[in-house]
């Protein structure tokens, strides 16, 4: 993987990244999240490098992420996946756990509530207790979505969410990543449905074989011809 | 809250299992042995369900940790060194050392899943027995194959575990005595097992279980987490070792073989991984079915043949591998499984 400069601004804003297939967006999501090793270079977040981070240390810091093919706790309730999510930011050990401490029931309760609180937001509050992998799969999108929200991220990494949706479920997809970033969340968008990003998007930028070759308003990165040569060839055919 | 009638239902299993030694020493004093024996391996079960049915790491080298146990106890209230420390010492001191022991086989495991962590975990069993055997020269820590003996009983005051008392009128035999003991630690286990499931740390555990990329992207250290289930595991472990040497007053490497591994973990898969109740139903049915074998597979053959034609021990593995193959065929999540699990089961049914 080459060289990658993406930067968000500003808290709320939707930055958005449209690439060919196998350009290595998946690839660069799970670099920066810490999935996979980075040979050189720097992952800044919040005016800061986060240093060579672990996945949990990158969630810590602040950026959650959903994954291209939806990997939820399949055998887990619903309600049970996003209190997985509230992991990193409670402390209950085990010791609390055993003794059933007045600071971890409250903790418990304040999960618990969390999670309610999160399946409502993205409209699934009615499977709670049904297992995640019986919900259908716009459902387990939002869940996987409630799930990393419950991590109070800064910084929402979706990965290709609207792969494999009908236009119904992109649709209420759109509407509640518009209500997150009116909820003062930043969202970074990777995604080839072209017309979700562009129509969602403050900026965008384009990958190609690993490397950028646009970054601008949706604008003008449609009217781009390095980005128009990527998506539809030189047209000397 | 429970309901009057629950309440009513759990007073008199209270009051069953209160009984129960006695009934059974009518029968005479094994079975009460032969039940102290069941309850030691469900703890060890709800031990190994911790790591294997929760955290979904499959331990095939658990019967180390019950190895640890037991000779902390034995080395700390022997003759072998002249110690004789209270057992309510030593058994702590048991747990902390096979937690030490489990985090030594987690730290390097922790990269490895399914087979392979099987095969290590396999390995560290083995590697512990055999140390065991041969830690006898050039400095005598184990006695070797010989094993140690003349460990101390329990003793709580005046009462020794290894005699009988008698109090109002009720002989307490030492056997009786460690039902009790038995009882009030799987008790404590039950309730922290329970505790542990639905807290943050369970949680954890069967996150990692379902998937474990996950698990790290939602901000698990999934490090710590694992070892974490190592760790506990290992502790039940101990102090059902501690228990184990105690009761026999004698321990020695042969105890602790790969087949005790396997037993657990069979106990574990048969009753319903991840479910406590379930795992305790497997490890009482695997622990008192070839004793029941025992003791009748014998004299019916005496009755009806007048000679023996099968041995009771051979009869035993036959009804062990049975047993399993029709589980795993028809109850491939085990005989009670996890809430979860069976949801899911009579769904696909419908």
């Amino acid at each position: 993987m080459n060289t990658v400069l993406l930067e968000a601004r500003n808290i709320g804003k939707r930055f958005g990244g449209v690439q060919a297939h196998g350009a290595g967006k998946t690839t660069l999501f799970n670099v920066f999240t810490g999935l996979y090793p980075r040979d050189s270079g720097e992952v800044w977040f919040g005016g800061a490098p986060l240093g060579l981070e672990s996945p949990h240390a990158v969630a810590a810091a602040g950026i959650a992420r959903t994954f291209q093919n939806i990997r939820l706790f399949g055998n887990m309730t619903a309600l049970e996946n996003v209190m997985v999510g509230r992991h990193v930011r409670t402390r209950a050990g085990v010791f609390g756990a055993i003794l059933r401490s007045r600071a971890e029931r409250a903790e418990e309760a304040a999960i618990r509530r969390r999670g309610d609180e999160l399946l409502h937001y993205v409209g699934i509050a009615d499977r709670a207790n049904d297992l995640a992998r019986h919900l259908s799969y716009g459902d387990q999108r939002r869940l996987e979505i409630a799930r990393a929200l419950a991590t109070d991220p800064k910084l929402l990494a979706l990965d290709e969410p609207a792969a494999g949706m009908n236009a119904t479920e992109t649709a209420a997809l759109r509407s509640l990543i518009e209500g997150l970033r009116k909820d003062g969340l930043t969202v970074l968008l990777i995604e080839h449905d072209v017309k979700l990003v562009m129509g969602l998007c403050d900026r965008v930028a384009v990958l190609d074989y690993g490397e950028k070759i646009a970054e601008d308003v949706p604008e003008a990165v449609r009217a781009n011809p390095k980005v128009i040569e990527a998506y539809l060839g030189t047209g000397t055919a | 809250m429970k309901t009057p009638r629950e309440r009513i239902g759990l007073a008199l299993i209270a009051l069953a299992l209160i009984a129960l030694p006695f009934v059974l020493a009518a029968a005479g004093t094994a079975w009460v042995r032969i039940t102290n024996f069941a309850v030691l391996f469900v703890l060890l079960s709800l031990g190994l369900n911790i790591v294997v049915g929760f955290a979904g790491l499959l331990d095939l080298g658990y019967v180390a940790f019950y190895a640890v146990g037991a000779y902390v106890y034995a080395l700390l209230a022997s003759p072998h060194f002249g110690l004789h420390l209270p057992f309510w010492v030593i058994l702590p001191i048991g747990a902390a050392v096979a937690c030490i022991a489990g985090v030594i086989l987690g730290a390097p495991t922790l990269r490895l899943r399914g087979d392979y962590l099987a095969i290590v975990t396999l390995g560290f069993g083995e590697i512990v027995r055999i140390f065991m055997n041969n830690l006898s020269a050039p400095v005598n820590l184990t006695n070797g194959p010989k094993g140690i003996n003349r460990i101390d009983s329990f003793q709580i005051g005046p009462v020794n575990f290894s005699s009988t008392d008698t109090l109002a009128g009720l002989a307490f035999s030492g056997p009786i005595k460690y039902y009790y003991f038995l009882l009030l630690v799987l008790l404590a286990v039950i309730v922290i097992n329970r505790r542990l499931q639905d807290s943050r740390i369970g949680r954890a555990w069967v996150a990692i279980r379902e998937d474990e990329v996950a698990a790290k992207a939602s901000g698990i250290n999934t490090r710590n987490i694992k070892l974490l289930a190592f760790a506990m595991g290992a502790s039940f472990g101990g102090i059902a070792g501690g228990m184990f040497a105690a009761m026999q007053t004698f321990v020695s490497p042969e105890s602790f073989v790969l087949n005790e591994s396997i037993m657990v973990l069979a106990m574990v898969v048969l009753g319903g991984m991840g479910n406590i109740w379930g795992v305790i139903a497997g490890a009482m049915l695997l622990s008192f079915v070839p004793e029941l074998l025992r003791y009748t597979v014998e004299p019916a053959q005496m009755a009806l043949f007048g000679k023996l034609l099968v041995d009771p021990e051979v009869l035993r593995m036959l009804v062990f591998g049975l047993a399993l193959v029709l589980t795993m065929r028809f109850r491939p999540a085990g005989l009670w499984p996890e809430t979860r699990h069976r949801r899911e089961m009579s769904e696909n049914r419908r």
